[in-house]
């Protein structure tokens, strides 16, 4: 794999316009990537998710070089009618479109920041291929007291052109005092078997409040890891949703650092697979200030030989008393191949907090299944209607009413 | 003063923290092949025996020190112990309590265990070890007459070798991780119990352990076996002199439960735990690992953990056996500098297997404790349950309480549930009792108690009473 990535590192690099400076670090984030690899089962926080392993059985050898001097033409049908938005369209890991016709153009600045590297705490070697490889990378600021009128969307399409192929890219939003902002993630893939690795670095400043919807449903080939750092000062709110569904292996990372008092995370996910599909979610939400308040929910619905994997942490530190932490995943194994792991982790250096979290795994309810069906209920319609209500209590958390219905369409759920 | 203060005050220090000037012999030392040709032949020990520890040697000469858990501690210099140490009088064993060594029976009655057999009374059979040997079990007689076997370890190599040779290293085998392995390897004495068939052992089984000499490691080896139908209660309890220098403690402990048996393993531990600024105290890294081989059978761990610089063990259940049953109670309490990394696994491999967790942590001071643990599902162990429960209380805010669970479901008619809380003494509770009259150190230690109930009254007896007292005493200091 070193030859590989070597030799399309150059490639990638010799159509940018880069410094001296600036070709050293990538160079040092590659060295480091070719050093520590694919994260693997080892690893503490890959344990149940052996990411060097899926690539290996899934896609075999990655190319890492994306030819990004050549357009993509815009495929408008992949776009929602159901909601007026914003849009920022990436195909296959080109920007090709960035469209903010319903807000105010001077509330909102878009600001190259490809020579910046990012460096997170708590991430892993997918930050240094990141680093290594993205070529355009984006700052999305809100400015100051400026709620977006509607929500953006940012479409993730991929065609069938590419193949075996590493996709890299990076955004990073900030969301100055009193702004907000509704994101949502669309994945829309055509392709099969690539790797896309995704990281966004959110700023939320004195009572800023993001929302932000991952929705990863369409059946695809691909598989993904996204990375999500959220730094929230003061009074501000973050709400994550992720719908996690369609790809055959993905990973959510979520990483909050709840740096302001009063600040608040919440962190709620669904896991709806089926197949051999194998996907994860991975929270930290670190309190590192007092009066802080966290909440996460995750449930899953598994089919066949799926897999879920939920690791969630809260870290309190010494400092942060008051917290509020609380942390519940739920899942239901339909089928006596699939599989649910979880480590819902708490640490904890404050006395004065009030932290939980638990775990449930198990089939559905017979009871349950007995009651609908004796009011004349298919068994078919008890499950689904069993499942459907399990998995209602989450979206029902999605605050934002236009983007809740439009989740319940996509889950088929009907009230 | 009242009586509650004044025994308190008995206690406050750690009043095991004596050592006995007694002669031993002990072996060169290091680590090295000879020093466990030493310890082997010293024991007169079969040649199947000598090749088991070799065997281990192997092994633990690749492996490499763990080094994930929560609490991390200098390294250990493994060449830098004495592997084994014995009082001298216990060259030639003494064939019963009157030849002991007066100084030893001493010792032993300043801990407060009956080794007289006057202390009758108590109805409990003890096996005391002292640094590496066992020097008396007593009720022998009345135990042989049902069949029951109850003796020190290597006794058991010499008297019952077709027993040893078939259960030992089944639970944990020389292949296991790194400090099991250097036990299997120089583990000295330890206990030794079978219960036969259908026998329902009469009376509480009891090992107390005791590290006396300075620089020395102890690796003492239990193995339990209930044959079909039968069952035992054992308790363990441990003390160690104050010394300044951290001593390592890897002991194995091994049970195995055949058809409807049943194991009930309580431990109260209490080695020295250092002093104030956490100078000294026992490394206590212990594999304990139960299986459950036969049908309808159960374990059942129960531990009080308030001793110990550093606590780093996981007593385990391997249900195997269909129906079978494992359980673990655990109280963990850390004060001062105390480190502590405990929990269990669960492993379910039989189908209708029942696992139950209940898990107390309190920390104090600076201390810091981490409740760690798997439940593991297996795709074959249909209709399965299992239920944890771990809350943490905290008490000051330069303490830690961690909660690492891992859960493992592979199978989908298989039910598991987990909570956990973290919290600490609320302002209303010490409000009520003080009010009632009780001063604030009496008001914690009554809602501690009340915290800890679920876990206390899985003890026996006798031991509850010592326990409850304990986690008061551990507790002192760390209002206000």
């Amino acid at each position: 794999m070193k030859e590989q990535l070597q030799k399309d590192f150059y490639n990638s690099i010799k159509n940018l316009s880069l410094s001296q400076k600036d070709i050293e670090i990538k160079k040092f984030c590659l060295d480091n990537f070719i050093d520590k690899g694919f994260p693997n089962k080892k690893e503490e926080d890959w344990k149940f998710s052996d990411l060097k392993q899926i690539i290996k059985n899934n896609i075999g050898e990655l190319s890492f070089y994306n030819d990004k001097a050549s357009n993509n033409k815009v495929d408008t049908s992949v776009f929602l009618d159901a909601l007026e938005h914003n849009k920022i369209v990436f195909i296959n890991g080109r920007i090709e479109k960035i469209d903010f016709e319903y807000e105010k153009k001077d509330q909102i600045e878009i600001i190259d920041q490809s020579e910046t590297i990012n460096e997170f705490e708590n991430s892993n070697s997918l930050s240094d291929l990141n680093n290594a490889f993205t070529n355009k990378c984006f700052k999305i600021l809100v400015k100051k007291g400026y709620q977006l009128a509607k929500p953006l969307i940012i479409y993730h399409t991929t065609n069938s052109k590419i193949w075996s192929k590493n996709i890299n890219l990076r955004l990073n939003f900030e969301l100055d005092k009193n702004s907000s902002l509704r994101l949502i993630d669309l994945f829309n893939d055509t392709s099969e078997k690539n790797f896309l690795n995704i990281f966004y670095n959110f700023e939320l400043k004195e009572n800023a409040v993001l929302k932000n919807y991952k929705v990863d449903k369409f059946e695809n080939k691909n598989i993904k890891y996204s990375f999500n750092n959220i730094d929230q000062d003061k009074n501000s709110i973050s709400e994550t949703f992720i719908l996690s569904s369609g790809s055959n292996f993905s990973k959510n990372e979520i990483n909050c650092n709840l740096k302001g008092v009063y600040a608040s995370a919440f962190v709620n996910g669904v896991f709806s697979l089926n197949n051999d599909k194998h996907h994860e979610i991975r929270s930290i939400i670190n309190h590192l200030t007092e009066n802080t308040k966290s909440y996460q929910l995750i449930k899953s619905v598994l089919e066949q030989s799926s897999k879920a994997v939920y690791q969630g942490k809260i870290f309190v530190n010494s400092d942060a008393q008051k917290t509020d932490g609380y942390q519940l995943s739920k899942a239901i194994l339909l089928n006596k191949e699939s599989e649910f792991n979880a480590k819902p982790e708490l640490e904890i250096y404050a006395d004065d907090v009030k932290c939980s979290h638990g775990s449930a795994s198990g089939s559905l309810n017979e009871d349950s299944i007995f009651y609908l069906m004796s009011r004349g209920l298919s068994y078919q319609q008890s499950r689904e209607l069993l499942i459907n209500g399990f998995l209602l209590d989450v979206v029902e958390k999605i605050t934002d009413s236009d983007i809740k219905n439009l989740i319940k369409n996509m889950l088929g759920i009907k009230e | 003063m009242d009586y509650r203060q004044k025994e308190i005050n008995n206690l406050k220090d750690y009043k095991y923290g004596f050592s006995t000037d007694i002669e031993n012999i002990q072996a060169p030392k290091g680590l090295n092949e000879d020093v466990i040709k030493f310890i082997s032949n010293i024991k007169n020990e079969p040649a199947w025996m000598l090749e088991f520890r070799l065997k281990a040697f192997e092994r633990f000469k690749v492996l490499k020190e763990p080094d994930w858990q929560k609490p991390k501690f200098p390294k250990i210099d493994y060449q830098d112990l004495y592997y084994y140490s014995a009082p001298k009088s216990m060259k030639d064993k003494p064939k019963s309590l009157d030849e002991l060594d007066p100084k030893l029976l001493e010792t032993y009655k300043k801990l407060g265990i009956p080794l007289q057999e006057q202390a009758r009374l108590n109805g409990i059979a003890v096996d005391a070890v002292f640094d590496s040997v066992s020097v008396a079990t007593t009720f022998k007689d009345e135990l042989t007459k049902q069949g029951i076997i109850f003796c020190p370890i290597s006794e058991a190599i010499q008297n019952h070798p077709e027993l040893v040779k078939k259960y030992l290293g089944s639970v944990i085998p020389t292949s296991d991780h790194f400090f099991a392995t250097l036990n299997s390897a120089v583990f000295t004495d330890g206990s030794f119990v079978y219960i036969p068939e259908g026998v329902r052992c009469p009376m509480e089984l009891s090992t107390y352990f005791r590290i006396n000499a300075s620089n020395t490691g102890q690796f003492e080896r239990t193995l339990i076996i209930a044959d079909k139908g039968s069952y035992v209660s054992y308790l363990e309890g441990c003390t160690a002199p104050m010394r300044d220098e951290n001593q390592l403690h890897a002991a194995n402990v091994e049970l195995v439960a055949l058809d409807d048996a049943e194991i009930k393993y309580s431990t109260v531990q209490n080695w020295y735990p250092g002093d104030q600024d956490g100078k000294g105290g026992i490394y206590n890294f212990v594999t304990k690992r139960g299986l459950c081989k036969g049908k309808n059978s159960k374990i059942s761990w129960t531990q009080v953990e308030t001793g110990s610089a550093i606590t780093w063990k996981y007593p385990s259940c391997i249900l195997k056996g269909d129906n079978s049953v494992g359980e673990f109670y655990s109280i963990a309490i850390t004060n001062n500098h105390q480190k502590a990394d405990t929990g269990t696994k669960m492993i379910h491999l039989g189908k209708n297997t029942k696992s139950k967790i209940i898990s107390k942590g309190i920390s104090a001071g600076s201390s810091d404790m981490t409740y760690r643990g798997l439940v593991d599902i297996s795709s074959k162990a249909k209709n399965s349950t299992n239920y944890t429960q771990c809350d943490s209380l905290l008490m000051g805010n330069k303490c830690g309480a961690h909660t690492v669970p891992y859960i493992k479901n592979k199978n989908s008619e298989s039910n598991i549930a987990h909570e956990a809380t973290t919290s600490k003494i609320s302002e209303e509770q010490l409000h009520y009792c003080q009010q009632r009259g009780l001063n604030p150190e009496e008001a914690v230690g009554l809602i501690v108690n009340g915290f800890c109930k679920e876990v206390l009254q899985q003890l026996p007896m006798e031991f509850a009473v010592e326990a409850q007292k304990l986690v008061g005493i551990s507790l002192e200091g760390s209002v206000g």
